[in-house]
């Protein structure tokens, strides 16, 4: 079989996970896209454990490996974005902007681990916001 | 091309178009159940480079529990079931362009570089006892770190995800 192929394929593939991760806005979907990314990483570790013939299987035990860091990594991510989403009331990554010093006070900006209904801390934020 | 290429080519078509419809459709469950399709077509292509303990790895930990993780976190996040907005068109554009870009940059690296390489596929090499005997003897230590890390991530879960008025419960 031709080397090619599966360098064309994760090179595709990575290539997508890349278009995902800047055009998507739900957070998770950031995730997913990235998991896209580390599969194109993986076929191409498998496939120069191939071509290589590599008798200790370095390819294909680094694939596994990436395999379970990337189940650690979606398992913190999601509760990350969860915890997001508790805290804001939404997971849009373009909501969550509050360290973007061009942005304009409109909303509350709410801090982690407050009520959302708590504007006055969030009105100092914003002015906060403003002078920088 | 024998039989071997084409059943690769078929697989990795498949995984390409799915994960395509991953990113760009706007229905979010979508995007994770196409994610599925693409990662099982990307375990089809495992088995057709002969990493037999890897296709099922694939299957279990990216199929069977990442999708069903993703589709929980969907679910928790009330993600809407109808199409939702995408970005606006010219992020759209800038991140097509970067991503054609960085898929283009790969390929002819990867492609001036071997290009021309034949994989000589020998039957066994990623079966259970090969990947079993060099997971315990040569990569004793990263599995072990490994398992150090899986724990530590376990616990992070838990803790970022707890509710704040659990902390108070708890003293």
């Amino acid at each position: 079989m031709s080397l090619a192929l599966p360098l064309v394929m994760s090179s595709l593939l990575f290539g997508i996970g890349v278009f995902g991760v800047l055009a998507r806005r739900n957070a998770v979907l950031v995730l997913v896209s990235v998991e896209l990314m580390l599969n194109a990483a993986n076929l191409n570790l498998v496939a120069f454990d191939a071509w290589w013939s590599d008798t200790l299987h370095g390819g294909q035990l680094m694939a596994l490996f990436v395999i379970t860091i990337a189940a650690a990594e979606i398992g913190i991510g999601l509760a990350i974005v969860l915890l997001v989403f508790r805290a804001r009331g939404s997971s849009d990554l373009d909501d969550l902007g509050e360290l973007d010093e061009r942005r304009e006070p409109d909303q509350p900006m709410i801090m982690f681990n407050q009520r959302v209904h708590s504007t006055e801390i969030g009105h100092d934020h914003g002015e906060v916001g403003g002078r920088a | 091309m024998n039989g071997v290429e084409v059943a690769f080519v078929l697989f990795g078509a498949l995984a390409v178009m799915a994960g395509a419809l991953a990113v760009t459709t706007s229905r979010v469950v979508h995007a994770a159940l196409w994610l599925a399709v693409s990662l099982a077509a990307v375990a089809g292509c495992f088995l057709m480079l002969a990493a037999e303990v890897l296709v099922w790895v694939q299957i279990l930990i990216y199929v069977g529990a990442v999708v069903v993780l993703v589709l929980f976190a969907l679910m928790l996040t009330r993600a809407p079931s109808g199409p939702s907005p995408g970005a606006p068109a010219g992020r759209v554009l800038g991140a097509g362009i970067v991503a054609g870009l960085t898929a283009i940059v790969l390929l002819a690296i990867q492609l001036a570089t071997f290009g021309d390489e034949r994989i000589e596929l020998t039957g066994g090499g990623g079966g259970a006892e090969d990947i079993g005997g060099g997971l315990f003897s040569n990569w004793v230590l990263p599995f072990e770190a490994l398992s150090v890390l899986l724990l530590a991530a376990l616990v992070g879960a838990i803790a970022l995800t707890r509710r704040r008025s659990d902390v108070g419960d708890g003293g």
